[in-house]
């Protein structure tokens, strides 16, 4: 087990090695180069010689991709090119709105797709297992973003439940400790500011929770099929053993294993969905850093840092459900 | 040697044309018998065996309801894509006065007389660009998977064939693209190029399947390098090259076309996420469902919604076309469901 941890470890942090390779390969490549990305076309030749020797690009390649290394393992990503401010800060600033945003379209995602799926499966071929199949199949079908658009349409437009966009109401946004907003308005005890947070996450939370939804619903529904026509299932039903302990040790139990991979994964994801439901709700997290850093003019070194930083979670999180697997299966051999 | 008839009953008596076998005639009989039934059954099975495998398949297939609607989708897409300057009333490109007249800021003309489906932001004839948007979605979706499977074929072949450390640095490569969630490598890649046009989000969504595809035949390939009709066929003497492709990659094929199915729906929803992030295609004459409702769609849903519902429900029923089929495919194939 521990040398498969070790190997899977050697193979993470070459991909990252790599991918930031590719990446820096890439800057240096840039129509123009990084220098005129940085100063604009109408820079004078002098400026321009002045700031390719400041940062260093009269170097060899190799010496250069060394600094460029040692900067990102000091957490020095460079600074913004829209705003001036260091990468560090410009990502520590939206990161919160994506995590609360992402948490909260996972608590939906699990706490509703797992019992949806269990139940559809118990009851094959009724109703709920109809409406099931065919509301996750639309699920997976569905542009999220035009879901995004419909929901505010319905919820916001034609009854005044929700707010269109936006973490917070104008007025509410005083206190920030954490950045959660929910979480500091209760740390703070401005529960009226928690509660509006928490009003403004219920839409994009559900548009960015559809696939993840449906996809963990499939899985569920799938998973507790196979194992509801298991011997030791029938064994223990013979045995008149209680539902609600044949559901729980011998159902759920052993269906819950490749559901457990299959949330991983989709919270590995959730960054893409991000993008695109964080546009549709203005909601200013690490998704519509991605957005403003590439459309208009492209802002190099925040983008840079935002596709490693993705790359990191998304490997780590891949890497952490495969574990948790063998962990949860001891028949399961990683390979 | 001619065909020797089986026959039930009393052993047959010695005919001509049989060898005189060494260890005496009793023997020889009982292995002519021997041999003749298991010809038999090599014939039976020969029968079965690589056509039925298909044929079970589509028979499995036709008896499913998905797949027949998915396939119904499918055609009628198809059909209308083929056939749509022949549908659609209007020349999709033209703006027309009688509707230009009537755009504001404001107002976005609804169906009029000529006009089923009223006007799009720029006095177009929504219809006729739905209509016509058929082909592009189709040309986009087809092609971006098709590149996606052509070059992660490729390179799942080569892993799966040679294995080693070929197989291992192909691997690698497919996981530092892996190591991005899809639609966020997808835009990394549009950034790549100094301007997007038609053909960076092609090749975005293609990259982005390549490694879905390589990973999924390497999968199937190494799979099959311990099984019994290759082994045998290695025993044989066959050549290398001839085993991996008239052994090894016809079969593992089937799952990667499943997968390529399935893939199309996915290819026409990312399509569209990049026409809503502002990374489309930027020709704003040609018509596709994806740009339709990425762009226009949502920048004027509070005017006029229509022109994001009807390319939204063109896109989802699409979608779910080639989601019924893919997965009523993937069903059918499957040995666990095979009677």
């Amino acid at each position: 087990m521990l040398r498969v941890i070790v190997r899977r470890l050697l193979q993470l942090v070459v991909t990252l090695i790599a991918l930031s390779a590719l990446i820096f390969i890439w800057l240096r490549n840039l129509p123009g180069g990084p220098v005129d990305a940085l100063l604009g076309e109408r820079a004078t030749p002098e400026t321009r010689a002045l700031l390719t020797k400041a940062l260093g690009y009269d170097q060899p390649i190799h010496v250069q991709y060394g600094k460029f290394m040692q900067r990102i393992l000091t957490g020095d990503f460079g600074n913004s090119i829209r705003t001036g401010d260091p990468v560090i800060e410009v990502i520590g600033r939206a990161f919160p709105a994506t995590f609360e945003l992402a948490l909260a379209a996972m608590v939906i995602a699990v706490g509703l797709g797992i019992p949806l799926g269990y139940l559809a499966a118990r009851w094959r071929g009724r109703s709920l297992d109809h409406l099931t199949v065919v509301g996750t199949l639309l699920g997976i079908s569905i542009p999220i973003f035009f879901l995004g658009y419909l929901l505010k349409d319905v919820f916001t437009q034609n009854i005044h439940w929700f707010p269109p966009s936006g973490r917070v109401g104008i007025g509410l946004d005083n206190t920030n400790i954490t950045g959660f907003f929910v979480l500091d308005g209760l740390l703070t005890r401005e529960f009226d500011a928690a509660a509006d947070a928490l009003w403004h996450l219920v839409l994009p939370a559900f548009t960015l929770a559809t696939i993840p939804l449906a996809v963990i619903v499939r899985m569920t529904r799938a998973s507790v099929l196979d194992v509801l026509n298991e011997d030791y299932v029938r064994t223990a039903e013979a045995k008149g053993l209680r539902h609600r302990t044949i559901r729980g040790r011998h159902i759920l139990r052993n269906a819950l294993l490749p559901v457990v991979t299959t949330i991983g994964l989709q919270t590995g994801a959730l960054l893409s969905g991000a993008v695109l439901t964080e546009k549709v709700y203005n909601w200013g997290g690490l998704g519509t850093l991605i957005t403003d850093s590439i459309t208009g003019s492209r802002d190099y070194p925040v983008l840079q840092a935002l596709i490693l930083l993705a790359a990191f979670v998304f490997v780590v999180v891949n890497l952490l459900v495969d574990l948790s697997y063998a962990f949860i299966d001891p028949r399961v051999r990683v390979r | 040697m001619t065909e020797p008839t089986t026959q039930a009953g009393p052993p047959a008596p010695r005919r001509k044309g049989e060898r005189p076998g060494r260890t005496g005639g009793n023997v020889n009989r009982l292995g002519d018998r021997k041999k003749a039934r298991l010809e038999e059954l090599a014939q039976a099975s020969a029968g079965k065996g690589g056509v039925s495998l298909f044929r079970d398949a589509m028979r499995r297939l036709r008896r499913n309801p998905a797949a027949i609607v998915g396939a119904t989708i499918i055609a009628l897409f198809v059909l209308v894509a083929i056939f749509a300057p022949l549908i659609a009333p209007h020349d999709p490109v033209q703006r027309f006065d009688e509707l230009t007249s009537k755009l504001a800021a404001d107002n976005i003309p609804g169906p009029t007389a000529g006009f089923p489906l009223g006007s799009d932001e720029l006095g177009r004839d929504l219809l006729s660009r739905l209509i016509y948007g058929s082909r592009q979605t189709l040309f986009v979706g087809v092609l971006a998977t098709l590149i996606g499977l052509a070059i992660g074929v490729l390179l799942g072949a080569i892993a799966g064939a040679f294995g080693g450390w070929v197989d291992n640095i192909l691997m690698r490569v497919t996981d530092v693209m892996l190591a991005l969630p899809a639609l966020l490598l997808a835009i990394t890649l549009v950034a790549l190029a100094s301007r997007s046009s038609q053909w960076t989000v092609i090749l975005a969504v293609a990259i982005v399947n390549v490694p879905i595809f390589a990973r999924l035949l390497r999968g199937s390939m190494l799979a099959q390098r311990e099984s019994d009709h290759v082994l045998a066929a290695r025993a044989l003497g066959v050549k290398q090259r001839s085993i991996v492709l008239r052994h090894m990659l016809p079969n593992a094929m089937t799952a990667v076309i499943v997968q390529a199915t399935l893939t199309l729906s996915v290819a026409i929803i990312e399509a569209a996420s990049l026409s809503f992030l502002g990374l489309g295609d930027p020709d704003r004459d040609r018509a596709e469902w994806g740009a339709m409702l990425g762009d226009a769609g949502v920048r004027y849903f509070e005017v006029r919604p229509e022109l994001a519902y009807y390319p939204a429900l063109a896109i989802i029923v699409v979608a779910l076309g080639f989601t019924l089929l893919g997965e009523a495919m993937r069903e059918a194939i499957d040995p666990k469901n095979r009677r």
